[in-house]
């Protein structure tokens, strides 16, 4: 028995459906951006798998991985800092009761 | 050919992959969910090393179980008080995340069925990857050099800084 490629993208399947299910059921901003997190992580195991078996003498998507942490390091602090100013002017960080910029 | 160890590794990275995320988005607690995030990212970074990319492994395990995971679990002790659970899910939600969820999975399981014979590819050896060429490759302007979104990405984090700092900060 070989581990082919098929058997990296079955979990990395699941993970990315978890984290599709944690976005929409969660209500918690913090948990929805958990979610996220999951969903990104997903597509950075596909770059780098798809690269290693299919293309093993480049490295794009090797590198496209490094970029896509880098990036999602960027967003989650970004995000983080935007919950945290909600969560003091409005007390709350749950996302049905932030409803102020709906028109 | 992998041995009977890489074997063993590979379904224990996959089952505490497939476990803790799922572990992730039922928890009822905001922090029992960032844990198991945690744990599911250290299973990713042991899939990179697996598959023979240890710079990769590095940066996820610096980057995401060192950095985002840790400003996960100081963001969530600001906005919550202690004992304060997720609240319960309407049904209503549920069943919609759920149907998106399976429906979503279902589309990729076809197109992973109708690739099979592509999909059952071995591992080949790789080319060999030193820290070095890797080094050369980002700051090289050549057919496979990365200055440009190097670069770009050092100016998007500057922003980013500058952009955390300007929204958090107390007035």
């Amino acid at each position: 028995m070989e581990i082919t490629l098929l058997m990296y993208l079955v979990p990395s399947l699941i993970m990315f459906g978890c984290g599709v299910y944690g976005f929409i059921t969660r209500k918690n901003m913090i948990a929805i951006l958990i979610s996220l997190e999951l969903m990104l992580n997903s597509v950075d195991i596909n770059f780098a798998v798809f690269n290693r078996y299919l293309f093993p003498h480049q490295f794009e998507g090797m590198f496209f991985s490094l970029f896509a942490i880098a990036i999602a390091a960027a967003e989650t602090a970004v995000a983080i800092a935007i919950i945290i100013n909600v969560y003091r002017l409005a007390k709350k960080v749950d996302i049905n009761d932030i409803t102020k910029l709906k028109f | 050919m992998e041995t009977i160890g890489n074997i063993l590794m590979y379904f224990v990275i996959a089952a505490a992959i497939i476990v803790f995320s799922v572990l992730t988005v039922t928890t009822k607690k905001i922090l029992r969910s960032a844990t198991y995030l945690l744990f599911t990212l250290l299973a990713t970074a042991a899939v990179y090393f697996q598959i023979g990319y240890e710079f990769l492994g590095a940066t996820q395990i610096a980057v995401y179980a060192g950095g985002i995971v840790v400003l996960f679990v100081f963001a969530i002790s600001l906005t919550h008080k202690p004992g304060n659970d997720a609240e319960p899910l309407t049904s209503h939600k549920r069943w919609l995340g759920l149907t998106a969820a399976i429906a979503g999975a279902g589309i990729c399981c076809y197109a992973l069925v109708s690739n099979v014979n592509i999909l059952a590819q071995k591992l080949g050896s790789m080319q060999d990857f030193t820290i070095d060429k890797l080094g050369r490759a980002l700051m090289s302007t050549d057919k496979f050099g990365y200055l440009f979104p190097f670069e770009a990405i050092s100016v998007l984090l500057l922003a980013c800084i500058i952009a955390g700092i300007v929204i958090a900060r107390k007035r």
